[in-house]
């Protein structure tokens, strides 16, 4: 069981190191959305990865199953509060980095009803709102 | 608090606590620096995310499971807080 051990020890240092290169992306990076890239994504990846060392390593039924909640569970939500912030600072108009090659969403946002306009809306949506209007 | 550091779980646990610790520093830099308000969120979050591995490296390192719902606590509360923060933002109301 050395060799589990082990295995474990290597995936709780990969974690950590994934957390560290997230906070270096944090502090290097050139503005809100490119640092929000870094943050999620690499923290939420070591997260997970020093959990199944710790699944690996004690090898209980009751540490696999929390742990494998708080997997589940920060897999499921930090996608979620990452949009919601990066949703949050379009609309503050937050300044892009200056080398931004394009903007996707310019114009595309009602900005008094915070409604993304779609690129192309169907034929019948603005006969149903004058129906609806009427 | 009583440890041995002597298995390679244990090298293992204080390699990741040092790791976790200098990846902590950067990120309250960029929380005191942060030029915009959803800068300061994202490193919040990136903070909550990092004490949460913190924690996990403790429980390797001491072999006391009880810690690890601590961990269940801290990423629901985490959740919660960005969002709220993030639409407080939005809306400027709670």
């Amino acid at each position: 069981m050395i060799i589990l051990e082990w295995i474990a020890s290597i995936f709780l240092v990969t974690g950590a190191f994934f957390m560290l290169v997230a906070a270096l992306g944090v502090i290097k990076l050139p503005d809100v959305f490119t640092r929000m890239h870094a943050a999620t994504k690499a923290s939420s990846f070591g997260t997970g990865l020093m959990l199944v060392g710790t699944i690996a390593y004690f090898r209980e039924p009751f540490i696999f199953l929390e742990s494998l909640l708080v997997i589940v569970f920060i897999f499921l939500t930090a996608p979620v509060a990452s949009h919601m912030i990066g949703r949050a600072a379009y609309l503050l108009k937050v300044p892009l980095w200056q080398g931004t090659v394009v903007d996707q969403l310019h114009g595309k946002y009602n900005l008094h009803t915070h409604e993304l306009l779609s690129d192309s809306p169907p034929a019948d949506s603005q006969n149903i709102a004058k129906d609806l209007k009427d | 608090m009583n440890f041995e550091i002597n298995t390679p779980m244990e090298i293992a646990a204080i390699i990741s606590l040092v790791l976790l610790f200098v990846a902590l520093i950067l990120t309250f830099i960029r929380l005191a620096l942060g030029p915009s308000l959803p800068d300061r969120i994202v490193a919040l979050d990136l903070i909550a995310l990092l004490i949460l591995g913190v924690i996990i490296a403790y429980v390797a390192l001491t072999k006391e499971i009880v810690y690890l719902n601590a961990t269940v606590l801290l990423a629901l509360i985490t959740f919660l807080a960005t969002v709220a923060f993030a639409r407080y933002l939005e809306k400027r109301v709670l």
